[in-house]
């Protein structure tokens, strides 16, 4: 199962038939893995990567640090969810180190990304601080790099 | 006196590589597909590239001793010990060379004498029996058989041997069949090997791509150890082709012995290729484990492709060659593959670049993208169709 993960992690859209051929399995029973681990959210999503800077819409994006207070019992479960319900929030992860939270967010430009942070983010119940960084140009990201890494095989055509 | 009088004779009626020559065809055609190269695909991981760039900002570039680095005779040592579960010493049992090839080539020069036969299992490896030729002895032939799994059985060996055999060569997994020896298989002929006193030259350059089972290293066997010879290297198993960088194995006598000739024809291996060697050697068993899974899931692919277009081929167990059999198409393997080139463009290695015993197939390499080797399958497939052999 984790070889038919780690094939997907690096290209979401193998077909059924060529995971079938690598792993040596049938079609059918790569299917129900694949329905499996969808089911069970192991597999939460497939994305595409892409590279905004070329796309003709750029995206601005920015990590923040958001600091808040734990509630009783629950800890930071609640205000989690909550901030994770924005659609602006790319990601969350509660962190170790100087904040509670890391988020990524994605907005159309540093206007919009402000604005998700002055009137949703920052007064949310529980937030007490937060540290902004705009991102200004992405070199690699989900692995794939964004920069000419000009690594092209200059391999012999034919070696012994 | 003509100048190819004057010229060593061996030399000169040694046979240019049938490599070399089909790969000087395919150089001149435009758009080739190819699935002939003998190297993976991987870059080399950039730890390791980077130990060297290091090494050479840090002017680490001036001779090394002999023997190779310290450091790094004791990480491929720790590394046999911890992979294969075979003892050497850093100190008396190991030479870093350039590349298997400089190994292969000063064991053989170490052992021979004029009159001298080596027991040489084909198809093989183009550069074994050039060195033997080179070294003044005489190749004595092993047909490997594709229904025993091209593997070194005990009868073919006992009729190989004569009163002239100095050594056999055993490369298992093996280029261009993918075939391995087994524990099992080993055992059947380490009693013979024993009786016969001969040496084993065992290179395992492809250990690290054996699929089904653990790579088993005839060296495992102490009755004979004292009688092996272990050449291996990081081509293979860390992608590292370009920085040649291999090591031989052996008892100490034996390896005071070849030190000579390593010491007066080559002096070191290449200083920065070494310290690239000790990070891959010592941190590198991740992609080692990443490499093979990705070569074994190619293998099934291209094996399941091959058969289902109609080129009947068993699954090779080790390396990364498929070695399917063409002779059901009437062509010589050189047929077959120089007009796959003309009407495809797809080049394969001629089965007989090998040796005569690799007549009648070819050398399939899945060291390639997923989406080349499609792209190939597709035309080898159109190629058997218009032949009338897809069925």
């Amino acid at each position: 199962m984790n070889e038919l993960l780690n094939l997907l992690k690096d290209n979401a859209r193998y077909e059924v038939r060529d995971l079938a051929l690598l792993l040596n399995e049938d079609e059918e029973k790569v299917s129900e893995e694949i329905r499996k681990l969808e089911e069970d959210k192991v597999i939460a999503g497939y994305h595409t990567i892409i590279n905004w800077d070329k796309a003709e819409t750029p995206i601005s994006k920015a990590i923040i640090f958001v600091n808040c207070v734990p509630e009783r019992e629950r800890g930071y479960d609640r205000i989690a969810e909550r901030i994770s319900r924005y659609p602006e929030v790319e990601s969350l992860s509660l962190i170790s180190g100087k904040a509670e939270f890391i988020l990524k967010v994605t907005g159309k430009d540093m206007r919009e990304i402000s604005h998700f942070l002055a009137h949703k983010l920052a007064p949310t119940e529980g937030v007490n601080g937060t540290e902004t960084m705009f991102i200004l140009k992405e070199y690699k990201t989900n692995n794939a790099v964004f920069y000419n890494a000009n690594e092209e095989s200059e391999r012999l055509l034919v070696t012994p | 006196m003509t100048f190819e009088d004057e010229i060593n004779q061996t030399v000169r009626y040694l046979k240019p590589s049938g490599i070399r020559r089909f790969f000087d065809i395919a150089a001149t055609r435009k758009g080739v597909i190819s699935l002939g190269v003998g190297e993976p695909d991987f870059i080399t991981p950039w730890h390791i590239r980077e130990e060297a760039i290091h090494a050479i900002e840090q002017g680490k570039t001036f001779y090394t001793g002999n023997k190779g680095l310290p450091k790094l005779r004791e990480g491929i040592c720790a590394y046999y010990k911890r992979r294969f579960h075979v003892d050497y010493d850093p100190e008396d049992n190991v030479i870093v060379t350039v590349g298997g090839s400089e190994a292969i080539d000063i064991v053989m020069r170490t052992l021979v004498q004029p009159g001298d036969e080596i027991i040489l299992p084909t198809p093989a490896y183009v550069a074994y029996a050039a060195i033997i030729e080179m070294a003044g002895a005489k190749v004595r032939e092993i047909v490997l058989k594709e229904e025993e799994g091209f593997k070194l059985t005990p009868e073919a060996l006992k009729d190989a041997l004569n009163e002239k055999t100095k050594a056999v060569i055993l490369n298992f997994p093996g280029n261009p069949t993918g075939g391995i020896m087994t524990r099992e298989d080993y055992e059947k002929i380490v009693p013979i090997l024993k009786e016969s006193g001969i040496y084993a030259i065992t290179d395992e350059i492809y250990a690290e791509l054996t699929y089904e089972q653990k790579h088993c290293s005839i060296a495992e066997f102490d009755e004979i150890k004292d009688h092996v010879i272990v050449i291996n290297g990081f081509s293979k198993a860390y992608s590292m082709t370009g920085y040649r960088v291999g090591y031989i194995l052996a008892k100490k006598e034996l390896i005071d012995m070849i030190l000579k000739i390593h010491q007066y024809t080559i002096m070191c291996a290449t200083t920065p290729c070494q310290f690239a060697a000790i990070e891959a050697v010592n941190n590198g068993d991740k992609d080692i484990e990443e490499m093979f899974v990705s070569f074994r899931q190619r293998r099934n692919y291209i094996v399941k492709e091959l058969n289902r277009i109609g080129l009947y081929t068993p699954m090779p167990q080790g390396a990364f060659y498929a070695f399917p059999s063409i002779k059901r198409t009437g062509l010589s393997s050189e047929e077959f593959c120089e007009r796959l080139l003309d009407e495809q463009s797809l080049a394969l290695v001629p089965g007989n670049a090998f040796g005569d015993a690799g007549e009648g197939f070819v050398r399939i390499s899945y060291a390639y993208s997923l989406d080349q080797i499609k792209a190939a399958i597709a035309k080898l497939e159109q190629f058997l169709k218009d032949g009338g052999w897809d069925k």
